[in-house]
């Protein structure tokens, strides 16, 4: 069977890792000058999304497990850090640590559960977790229901920087992303990467060397729900309102279709999905249900002809790991 | 009226046949799964669609040709199976050498496609679909008010799952099918066309969805969202029973709907997640399913 990812591409991934800093570079020069460019919320929307579909990716990419259920991390840490900034009055900071242990919680919880079960049944369990998480959600008196948590106050970080100043919010959202990027890319470099993909590409040999796979995999399931939920706690500061949205099982078809067409398995792919989903999103708004349609034929399209996704189709092209 | 657990039996009974439909909504889709993973080694993510489609199928055969609930009830089923063939030849062909995973992305793209096509052209309210004349009206039971249309759906979808277990299990060409599930290569070079036989699995999983969305129309609206919600539901079910075995799918969608029920009675809150916390507790004590063979 075909895996996710090009095999040789790996195999030359220690040898040239220059593409990879000149990527970085190309990409944060991207970001510091696109404020000027492009609305401040666009972006930091777009980044949060981004950081999103890298922690997804952690998953599905380096150890081939599809989660269709990372809405309730994303959802839940967005509801946590909005309730506990509006009503108890906590400082950002504070609030998006509440928030993303709430996720790596979360994630304790449902990976163990999902970890039992390989393949198509562990998307559907995380599927079907995220969907009970969502009527509690629902039902839930402190996540208001309908209306959500609205007018989250974005607050002053570590008290001194104000953070409804818009640059001031993008320079926060810019560094947490990088940083969780590069923790994300560190990550999937170390020892620990290696026995990731060695469980991606075959889980009996990896546990006939004498490797652990429930435990890796359950490592690594709580990393992905941690840095997921912290992108769904900035998101809600962004916007300063956490919602039903968030939870919902569409957003958990957002971030796959994110990464999908980005490139599984692929170090900006991730990236590089996020921004043009979002944008797509973000212009195509005044066409309706057709933003639906569209994103369903992306996913047949990516599927039968782009399987390496856009970054990974260059990468493949350019023979370099991107 | 007469009183058990402290409560009404009306309210008690009425729930369970809620249940009862619930569950044979349940069974009828997670049977149709089990029976295309069989063949195909993919979760069919579409299933929800093709259940809503199965629906409107009905309604648009009354609307436009008034073509009345009998005849929709076989003529819908054949028709979305026929558009089920079609996507299996165009699409679903081409990944079987691939990771299952990618059958799952496939799937859920064309399940938002066809959804996203729906809302367009109705909109997301609800369209009504009247019960049929023959099966209007109900019949007291003396302990409850049994409508004839809600007996009905009980019945034929018991039918229908046995009918599909007795092909399955009982029968030359199901034993071919289940041939082919063990061992493709094999079955093939005795000279049995298994691809066409995947193609005829796949259609027929997929009217099984369409004749529970015939179904439903009389009791829940027509809308094009009427299935992604089910589908997860379904597939908890399908969690919880194990897709080995096709009594499994048929008991476990009948007995989960009974617990729905029973739970709307005695704990409301709850009725919406119980299946999911049912599932979670399936999987702490018996990983592989009820029914299941260890995946």
């Amino acid at each position: 069977m075909e895996g996710v990812i090009d095999p040789p591409l790996l195999a030359r991934h220690r040898e040239t890792n220059w593409s990879l800093a000149v990527a970085f570079v190309v990409m944060v020069a991207v970001f510091a000058i696109g404020p000027f460019v492009l609305y401040p919320v666009f972006l930091m929307k777009a980044l949060c999304f981004a950081l999103f579909a890298c922690a997804f990716n952690l998953l599905i990419g380096y150890v081939g497990l599809i989660s269709f259920g990372h809405a309730m991390f994303f959802g839940w840490a967005s509801y946590v850090t909005a309730y506990a900034a509006k009503s108890w009055g906590w400082p950002p900071e504070l609030a998006v640590l509440g928030g993303t242990a709430t996720a790596a919680v979360l994630g304790i919880v449902a990976g163990s559960l999902a970890i039992r079960r390989q393949g198509i049944y562990f998307a559907m369990i995380t599927l079907a977790l995220a969907q009970m998480l969502y009527f509690f959600a629902l039902q839930a008196k402190f996540t208001g229901g309908e209306d959500g948590i609205q007018g989250v106050p974005r607050g002053r970080l570590f008290g001194v920087f104000d953070l409804s100043n818009e640059m001031t919010m993008y320079l926060f959202i810019l560094v947490v992303f990088l940083a969780g990027f590069l923790l994300i890319y560190r990550i999937i470099n170390s020892p620990f990467g290696e026995v990731l993909k060695a469980i991606r590409e075959n889980e009996q040999r990896a546990i006939s060397l004498g490797y652990k796979t429930e435990r890796y995999k359950l490592v690594a399931f709580v990393l992905s729900a941690t840095l997921a939920g912290l992108a769904g706690s900035l998101n809600s500061l962004v916007f300063q309102l956490a919602s039903l949205t968030d939870v919902h099982w569409s957003m958990s078809g957002d971030v796959v279709l994110m990464t999908l067409l980005g490139g599984l398995g692929t170090v900006f792919g991730p990236v590089v999905g996020a921004f043009l989903v979002i944008a797509m999103q973000n212009y195509l708004a005044p066409f309706g249900q057709w933003v639906l349609v569209i994103q369903g034929a992306i996913f047949v399209v990516c599927v039968l002809l782009f399987r390496r996704g856009i970054v990974g189709e260059l990468a493949h092209l350019l023979r370099l790991p991107l | 009226m007469f009183q058990i657990f402290g409560i009404p039996s009306q309210a008690l009974f009425g729930q369970l046949l809620l249940g009862l439909i619930n569950g044979s909504f349940y069974a009828l889709l997670s049977l149709g799964l089990a029976v295309i993973f069989g063949m195909l080694d993919i979760i069919n993510f579409t299933h929800g669609a093709q259940y809503m489609m199965g629906a409107f199928a009905a309604y648009l055969l009354l609307q436009h040709l008034g073509i009345g609930y009998w005849e929709a009830l076989v003529i819908a089923p054949i028709v979305i199976g026929l558009t089920g063939i079609v996507i299996e030849r165009l699409f679903l062909k081409h990944l079987r050498s691939l990771d299952p995973l990618y059958g799952l992305l496939l799937t859920f793209g064309l399940g938002l496609v066809i959804e996203g096509l729906f809302r367009n052209y109705y909109g997301s309210s609800g369209l009504p679909y009247q019960v049929p004349e023959a099966l209007q009206g109900g019949r007291n039971l003396g302990f409850m008010f049994l409508p004839n249309y809600r007996a009905w759906v009980i019945v034929l979808s018991l039918t229908v799952c046995l009918a599909t277990w007795f092909a399955i299990e009982r029968t030359r060409l199901g034993s071919y099918l289940r041939a082919a599930t063990e061992n493709p290569v094999l079955v093939r070079a005795f000279g049995i066309n298994v691809p066409r036989m995947v193609t005829l699995t796949y259609g027929f999983g997929v009217g099984l969805a369409a004749l529970a969305g015939v179904m439903a129309a009389p009791i829940y609206n027509v809308s094009p969202q009427m299935g992604s919600d089910l589908i997860i539901v379904v597939f908890a079910v399908v969690v919880i029973g194990g897709m080995g075995s096709i009594m499994g799918a048929i008991l476990t969608g009948f007995a989960l709907g009974i617990i729905e029920g029973l739970t709307k009675v005695f704990y409301p809150e709850a009725s919406n997640t119980v299946i999911f916390v049912i599932m979670a507790i399936v999987l702490l004590v018996r990983p592989a399913g009820l029914f299941g063979r260890s995946v």
